[in-house]
């Protein structure tokens, strides 16, 4: 779920199920009433094959819809991150979709390969300084850069390194979990890796990593402060085969020094016995004077904080496992 | 006429609240209820079978006359008692996730 820069009454929802196929469902009240729209997903051309988890070729099959990204100027213009791995675009409100090939027809697409929960596109960071400048971030495929309003794409994954790679710091391959920008400063990218926290001051043309002091570098999320583009966010997982925080406690860790340097917030989350995973999709930031912060867990809390993370509290606790949380600044 | 059943979450998504009732030209096929069905209730494009493909979501299944349609291909001429409109076809969700 996301809501629109240009317009936060318009929000879109991507709903999916094997017992519904892809739903895609937009509202233009902020949520008060919702209206589907078009969920045809069609890869542009012969779709091809990329690679299956043993190495052998996959025929590329759309599954469901993982990120929605609405432009940041017109509300009516949206992307679609879907698996298996692709960006589309919808220029009237959801109705239809068209893919931005040139990603998926990288030189590098036939050697993609999923991650743990499929191949998918997850991520996508538009830049407010040039329109024309888009990143995303696949499972495991890694980061990209288009410069050219999705024509034509590019690894960026210089400086990442993943050992579970033949090649560690292979041009594609890196199981990317989330990437995160400041509006004022569109160079400087955070991006939680499978394991690792990096940071780019380059738009990706080099990461280095800035893991420092955190009790673990597995995780998914990673956001920044609405005021602070040195202030980011983390939720450090245990590890990629325990999904839960270390030691049974909910930890937020901030760090007011753009990386390195971490401060856990535990005021108001729970600090013992505490087995919940955080999503990739699932923190947001509002922009108030004060930045909240909001995350949902995959036991169905979703917490906020009014103080930039310095204190928290549940707002509902007993959902369904949360993916995707989306904090909108109504009038 | 066909009568057609579908499952909560698909009546609620294509706004209906009982069994509804198609017509449906030429012989009476799975496609070509589908089809019918798809034509009438736009929003459940893609929902009951991929897009693409064509082929039925996994946790939908196809039933008449008490038998489990659901591996028969889509142009096999449906029972009868459906065709006549006697029976109803039924789309199930599965009973699946426990």
């Amino acid at each position: 779920m996301k809501g629109s820069p240009a317009d936060p009454e318009h929000i879109y929802a991507s709903q999916s199920s094997s017992w519904s196929g892809q739903v895609m469902q937009r509202s233009k009240d902020g949520g008060k009433t919702w209206e589907v729209v078009g969920n045809q997903f069609t890869y542009d051309g012969i779709a091809g094959t990329h690679q299956w988890y043993d190495g052998k070729p996959h025929p590329w099959e759309f599954k469901r819809v993982w990120h929605l990204e609405p432009s940041l100027n017109d509300p009516e213009t949206v992307y679609a991150g879907v698996e298996d791995a692709a960006l589309f675009r919808s220029s009237d409100g959801g109705t239809t979709w068209a893919e931005l090939s040139g990603l998926r027809n990288h030189d590098t697409g036939s050697r993609w390969q999923p991650g743990a929960g499929g191949m998918c596109l997850h991520t996508v960071v538009l830049d407010p300084s040039d329109p024309k400048r888009i990143f995303v971030a696949i499972s495991a495929a890694g980061a990209f850069r288009s410069d050219d309003t999705g024509a034509t794409w590019r690894p960026i994954t210089r400086g990442l390194k993943s050992n579970f790679l033949p090649d560690p710091t292979a041009e594609v391959g890196h199981c990317v979990h989330r990437i995160a920008m400041h509006p004022s400063r569109p160079q400087t990218l955070f991006m939680q890796k499978h394991w690792d926290v990096m940071r780019t001051d380059d738009a990706g043309e080099s990461w280095r990593e800035v893991s420092g002091d955190l009790p673990t570098d597995f995780g998914f999320v990673i956001d920044v402060h609405a005021h602070e583009p040195e202030t980011v966010y983390v939720v450090p997982i245990k590890s990629d085969s325990e999904h839960y925080p270390p030691d049974g406690k909910l930890r937020v860790f901030r760090s007011r020094t753009g990386g390195n340097e971490w401060e856990p917030l535990t005021a108001g989350l729970p600090q013992e016995n505490c087995y919940v995973n955080v999503l990739r999709d699932a923190m947001a930031v509002d922009s108030l004077d004060s930045c909240g912060l909001y995350f949902g867990t995959t036991g169905g809390q979703v917490y906020g904080s009014s103080d930039g993370g310095d204190t928290w509290a549940p707002i509902v606790r007993d959902l369904p496992a949360v993916l995707s949380v989306e904090v909108q600044t109504l009038a | 006429m066909i009568r057609v059943v579908l499952p909560a979450h698909l009546r609620k998504l294509a706004q209906i609240e009982d069994e509804i009732t198609l017509e449906v030209k030429g012989p009476v096929t799975q496609r070509s209820v589908l089809d019918a069905l798809e034509s009438s209730f736009p929003t459940l494009r893609g929902t009951i079978r991929d897009y693409t493909t064509q082929q039925r979501r996994p946790f939908i299944r196809f039933f008449g006359c008490s038998e489990d349609l659901s591996h028969e291909p889509p142009d096999t001429p449906l029972p009868n008692e459906v065709a006549e409109g006697i029976e109803p076809f039924l789309i199930i969700g599965a009973i699946a996730g426990g």
